[in-house]
């Protein structure tokens, strides 16, 4: 029997706003261990949240992008549980009332995966094992998370890594996240099971916690969808349990079954007073959104004429498309610009983190003009080539590498004079194009470019010709 | 004249400095705290650096504020910077907190002499006093009894005047039930006049700061002090006018309810001390109107529901690891996580504990947190209505007079009905202020509360203190402590 792969996913971002969802701690990356935290955040004995809405507005953001409703009236709750790196004992996060309500990922195979909602909530501390003892970092506690709960409508693993990539590239898009997950600022959990392909039903799920590479989540899946195929091929049940996974020997283990499941009981927090966010500010965050990198791409496609593949380079990274839309300004082909970035600037930007920073010493309009000297028939494409070559490792612009001389081509007249030398000192090559040789005209049309040392319009010196012996 | 405004005309007029003043009270907490047992910690060192700084802008002739140099004592579950705050838990023994809770930042701006942390019921947790670590306080009008909870130490420490006031917590009748039995004044304000802000909590929908004086007039004044908004509480929005100059109103035609609910079951001489205080209003113009309140029976589970839930989460901090106390043995973080939280709460604290985890756990949620929280919607209603109809509510404070020292301990279910009166309050979020209003055969003080509007202090206030002037002479004070 054939068996079909059933994902959801609930995704962790942390949002980077300045500081933490409940105080004025900074909510930066590493340092000294203890040293980005107050008594808020310690949860000191009779310290109380205060919400940062600097936090709701990112989420909004985050929700808008996705399609998501946003929410008049949300709610805090508490999450209780307990554990060293959660100071209070209990994590502020939202069950009763998220938010954003659902949304979708469209893949680029036209499926939506839909959402459940989007919540906003508080992220923990981390332990330190060392020196076979276990300390205890609350720098990362508070620190503003939104998680991303999708429906089971994940059918596949690479549909799994697109829904990824998809989420991380609309969140920097919108500016909410560096979603880096290495660094853990998107982390995953991936609920999996199976069923026998063209049933209904959902089989029972299990829950890989804490996924922080999409090659392991890949791997991961993999794993999983064997394991339980197999379970059920030899007459097993999948039991419902959270997982971990375990990259050093790519299998999953349980961490706890059902019955050992958390009782979180959940409750409002009553320190926290209600959200309200008004039609007024949804719009205006809307407004302040960026173009949607699916709306870019559809765009280029359609209105630049772009071919898919080269749409989905340029839109990968915000940065990239906003280079490319800056250089685009006003030129004629488009397309030029987009073989000089995928071409020649990808070529100095090898790595995905390079693209994402996309950290090129010449500036958009710097292209701009160069692809304008092309437009206008003033250089020629190859020189077009080598003089971006020097642009990008000097930083300075086309007119420091092309002389007077080398542009300005020639006037018509002078391009006619040039035509006819060609054809009175190549009778051979005339009388080879008479005869239905095709190619022999690019002889002639080499011959004018040769005298013209390249300044010639070789098209319209090919049409000249045409005219003169055709 | 309250006690406040006694000891700031005594140090403007140069009568004492308020070094001595301060040194008097100090030695006084010496003498009869053994027997009181009202501090648990006393912070002398630091009440005479404020006294002298005091002492300072008297003799630089500058003026001084109405609190300025007045000896007072904070419930030890209000955060003071450098100073043990315990909550009289063992879990807390040696927390010293890094940060001032919101009120004693603006109470230490006003050169507040600070004499000391006063007693409570663990984490606030009793009505007797007695869940305390540290043995429960005693009642200055007789030490045999209790001085209630779970404010006791400030109660038993104002009543026995070694302190001038305090501030309490009132998360059920924290504030009113120990003033009640100790005979002085508590006000537990509108549910976010005062901030939070570093109070450790026990339930945090309900709990609120407030004053226990020896006047109403100390009360307003410290009222005014410290009902400010304040960003660190984001359900703090402050009150909205002051009260002290609206003590004095005339009365005339103000219209007080009284709920015939909340007359049942409580003990005759109680009743009648309510009832005749309401003789009182009447003969000061006012006009009484009886009406009924069913829902009030319900007052009582909702709050035990409510609270448990909330301490249950507020609680679940304490496990050795950053402050506190922490077990000497144990064998990894889970097992030291257990001990110490067995080791570290006493019995009161389990139980509400247990019962709050038990309400919120999944198959319980809706028949018990959610249920509560749909009554507490109603009584909210109801109080409303009611306070359409009048002004103020008048009511018993408690049903009973101050028991003797063990009774609530045998009984801990009987000890939560004490509460009776006290709770509705608190679950509508409204002020109450409880005064004295007799005393019953044993020479034990009567006390009976008003309640206002939400963020009505300053009318629960004024009819407070009409009643008092009125009373002026039925009052009999403690033989302890400073005599202004």
């Amino acid at each position: 029997m054939k068996y079909e792969l059933v994902s959801g996913f609930e995704t962790h971002i942390e949002l980077s706003t300045k500081t933490k969802i409940f105080c004025g701690c900074t909510t930066q990356f590493g340092g000294e261990p203890n040293t980005h935290c107050c008594p808020v955040c310690i949860g000191l004995p009779g310290t109380l949240p205060v919400l940062n809405r600097e936090v709701v507005r990112f989420a909004i953001k985050a929700g808008l992008a996705v399609h998501g409703e946003i929410a008049e009236v949300a709610k805090m709750d508490r999450k209780n549980y307990c554990y060293p790196d959660l100071s209070k004992a209990y994590q502020i996060s939202q069950l009763y009332a998220p938010l954003i309500i659902g949304g979708y990922v469209e893949l680029s195979n036209g499926r939506k995966i839909r959402l459940h909602h989007i919540h906003i909530e508080e992220d923990a501390g981390k332990l330190i094992h060392q020196h076979g003892d276990t300390y205890v970092d609350y720098n990362r506690g508070g620190v503003p998370l939104i998680e991303i709960v999708s429906e089971p409508d994940i059918r596949s693993i690479d549909e799994a890594k697109e829904y990824v990539e998809k989420l991380q590239q609309v969140m920097r898009y919108v500016g909410i996240s560096d979603c880096k997950m290495q660094e853990g600022s998107m982390r995953c959990d991936v609920n999996v099971s199976v069923r026998p392909e063209g049933s209904e039903e959902l089989g029972t799920r299990t829950e890989i916690k804490n996924m922080n590479s999409i090659n392991n989540i890949a791997k991961a899946m993999e794993y999983e969808y064997d394991r339980q195929v197999d379970l059920i091929e030899s007459g097993g049940q999948v039991v419902q349990e959270t997982l971990r996974y375990d990259d050093a020997t790519g299998t999953t283990s349980s961490m706890r079954s059902k019955e050992d499941a958390h009782d979180y009981r959940y409750f409002r927090d009553p320190d926290l007073v209600t959200i309200n966010v008004s039609r007024e500010e949804v719009e205006q965050l809307r407004s302040e959104l960026p173009e949607l990198p699916a709306d870019k791409c559809k765009r280029y496609i359609d209105e630049l004429g772009l071919p898919e593949k080269d749409a989905q380079l340029l839109t990968k990274y915000r940065k990239i498309s906003e280079y490319f839309d800056e250089a685009c300004e006003g030129v004629k082909s488009p397309k030029s610009v987009s073989n000089f970035i995928i071409g020649q600037i990808f070529r100095r930007t090898e790595t995905e983190a390079d693209k994402e920073s996309f950290d090129v010493k010449t500036s958009p309009k710097q292209l701009n003009e160069l692809v304008k000297l092309l437009d206008s028939g003033k250089i020629r494409n190859n020189l077009a080539k080598s003089t971006l070559e020097k642009m990008l490792d000097s930083g300075k612009g086309a007119l420091d590498f092309i002389s007077e001389s080398d542009m300005g081509g020639i006037d018509e007249n002078a391009l006619i004079e040039l035509c006819k030398n060609a054809v009175e000192s190549n009778p051979k090559a005339v009388e080879d194009f008479k005869n239905g040789k095709e190619k022999a005209i690019k002889a002639l049309v080499g011959n004018v470019m040769k005298n013209s040392r390249g300044k010639a319009d070789a098209v319209l010196a090919e049409s000249k010709i045409k005219e003169m012996i055709g | 004249m309250g006690s406040i405004a006694k000891i700031h005309d005594m140090l403007t007029s140069k009568q004492c400095s308020c070094a001595e003043l301060t040194k008097s009270y100090l030695e006084e907490i010496e003498k009869s705290n053994g027997e009181l047992n009202a501090y648990v910690s006393v912070t002398g060192a630091e009440a005479l650096k404020t006294a002298e700084a005091v002492d300072k802008k008297i003799a630089a002739g500058e003026e001084i504020g109405m609190l300025e140099g007045v000896p007072m004592t904070l419930k030890d579950n209000i955060s003071t910077k450098g100073i043990e705050t315990t909550c009289c838990s063992k879990i807390l023994t040696g927390y010293k907190p890094i940060y001032d809770a919101s009120v004693w930042e603006l109470l230490q701006a006003q050169n507040a002499v600070m004499l000391g942390k006063t007693n409570m019921d663990e984490f606030a947790m009793g009505s007797s006093c007695e869940t305390s670590y540290f043995g429960g306080a005693a009642n200055p009008f007789n030490t045999d009894h209790v001085a209630g909870g779970s404010s006791g130490g400030v109660a038993s420490a104002v009543g026995g005047n070694i302190a001038a006031y305090g501030l309490g917590s009132d998360t059920g009748g924290s504030i009113r039930q120990p003033a009640s039995f100790c005979g002085v004044v508590g006000l537990k304000p509108t549910y976010g006049s005062v901030s939070r802000y570093g109070l450790i909590a026990y339930a945090s929908s309900l709990d609120q700061i407030g004053p226990i004086t020896k006047s109403v007039e100390d009360a307003s004044i410290v009222f005014d002090a410290i009902s400010k908004r304040d960003k660190r509480d984001s359900t703090s929005v402050g009150s909205k006018k002051t009260t002290f100059d609206s003590l004095d109103n005339d009365i005339k035609g103000m219209k007080i309810g009284i709920a015939r609910e909340y007359l049942d079951g409580v003990r005759d001489d109680v009743k009648e001390a309510v009832l005749n205080a309401a003789e009182v209003y009447k003969s000061l113009g006012a006009e009484i109107v009886y009406f009924d309140l069913p829902i009030l029976k319900f007052a009582l589970p909702v709050y035990y529901i409510i609270a448990c839930a909330e301490a249950s989460s507020n609680l679940g901090r304490y496990d050795g690891i950053r402050y506190g106390y922490k077990t000497e043995h144990y064998n990894g973080t889970h097992d030291m996580i257990c001990r110490t939280r067995s080791e570290g709460f006493g019995d009161e604290v389990k139980r509400r504990i247990l019962l709050g985890t038990y309400v919120l756990s999944a198959g319980y949620y809706d028949a018990y947190y959610k249920k509560a929280q749909n009554l507490r919607g109603t009584i909210i209603s109801a109080f409303n209505s009611a306070l359409e109809n009048c002004d103020v509510i008048l009511a018993p404070t408690v049903p009973m007079t101050a028991f003797e020292k063990g009774h609530a301990v045998s009984d801990p279910v009987e000890t939560y009905l004490t509460d009776i009166c006290t709770v509705p309050v608190n679950i509508a979020g409204l002020p109450g202020v409880s005064i004295p209003c007799g005393f019953n055969s044993n020479g034990m003080p009567i006390g009976m509360q008003l309640i206002g509007k939400s963020f009505g202090e300053a009318e629960i206030l004024n009819a407070a203190y009409k009643y008092q002037q009125a009373q002026s002479d039925k009052f009999i004070d403690t033989k302890w402590g400073v005599k202004l």
